[in-house]
């Protein structure tokens, strides 16, 4: 019987969502890593060349908007555990949504400025 | 004569007293607690404070000078450190919640081992990068 009944049926998507997301920040973030390792004091003009490349904006972009996702997720369900008010929980997860929404305006304004 | 465990007050309901002081968590539960204050810390204020100073530190010689010497302070080399460790055990714990997701380590030996590893060693990345820090 394909019968569903419960739920707005977000979970499993959200679920991976997170999950993917999270691989890919790790692996920006070990690349970066590398990046650090390999390069002993920055310049302001090494600094800047680094983001002014292509592979660097797209891979941080990538990034800020994975980051976004994957805290969403994650605040959401922080928020659903511990807020029991209605109308308290629904205020900071529009917040939260703002709040994320700036960082990927402010993160694009930084990289193509 | 009754047992211990039937003179216990019931229902227990939480507190911050029984949170703190009478409430312990095994291990993989610390591993899950932590990894979620480190998530929040991490969208908030970490995520904005790196984000002020990568704009200040890109946008001129000058706010690239600036970011250098800020991060130079001592108060804010100890907000960078808790932010390395927040870095270090969400990353750590997270691959962890992605090997128990395809059902590795779901044993309850290996799933003690895995967390206790988890804080060491992202205490231990934190140590690294720290004294790389100073």
């Amino acid at each position: 019987m394909n019968r569903i009944v419960v739920g707005a049926h977000y979970g499993t998507r959200d679920w991976l969502a997170q999950r993917i997301t999270a691989v890919v920040m790790a692996a920006y973030t070990l690349i970066l890593l590398f990046v650090f390792l390999i390069t002993p004091a920055f310049s302001y003009g090494a600094w800047r060349e680094l983001f002014a490349s292509g592979w660097m904006r797209v891979g941080t972009l990538l990034f800020a908007f994975s980051l976004a996702w994957h805290a969403w997720v994650g605040v959401r369900d922080i928020l659903m555990d511990y807020i029991k008010h209605d109308g308290l929980r629904l205020a900071l997860q529009v917040v939260t949504l703002l709040l994320l929404a700036g960082y990927l305006g402010w993160t694009i304004q930084v990289l193509w400025r | 004569m009754p047992s211990v465990a039937a003179r216990k007050p019931r229902p227990k309901y939480l507190s911050l007293r029984a949170l703190l002081f009478e409430i312990r968590l095994p291990l993989p539960g610390w591993v899950s607690i932590l990894h979620r204050i480190s998530g929040a810390l991490l969208v908030f204020p970490f995520a904005a404070w790196l984000l002020f100073m990568l704009d200040a530190s890109l946008n001129s010689e000058a706010g690239f000078d600036k970011v250098k010497a800020y991060l130079a302070l001592p108060p804010v080399k100890l907000g960078v450190l808790l932010f390395i460790w927040a870095w270090c055990h969400h990353f750590c714990a997270g691959i962890r919640f992605l090997l128990l997701d395809i059902n590795k380590g779901i044993e309850l030996k290996q799933a003690r081992i895995s967390s206790f590893f988890v804080l060491v060693i992202s205490l231990g990345l934190t140590a690294w990068f720290g004294a790389k820090l100073w």
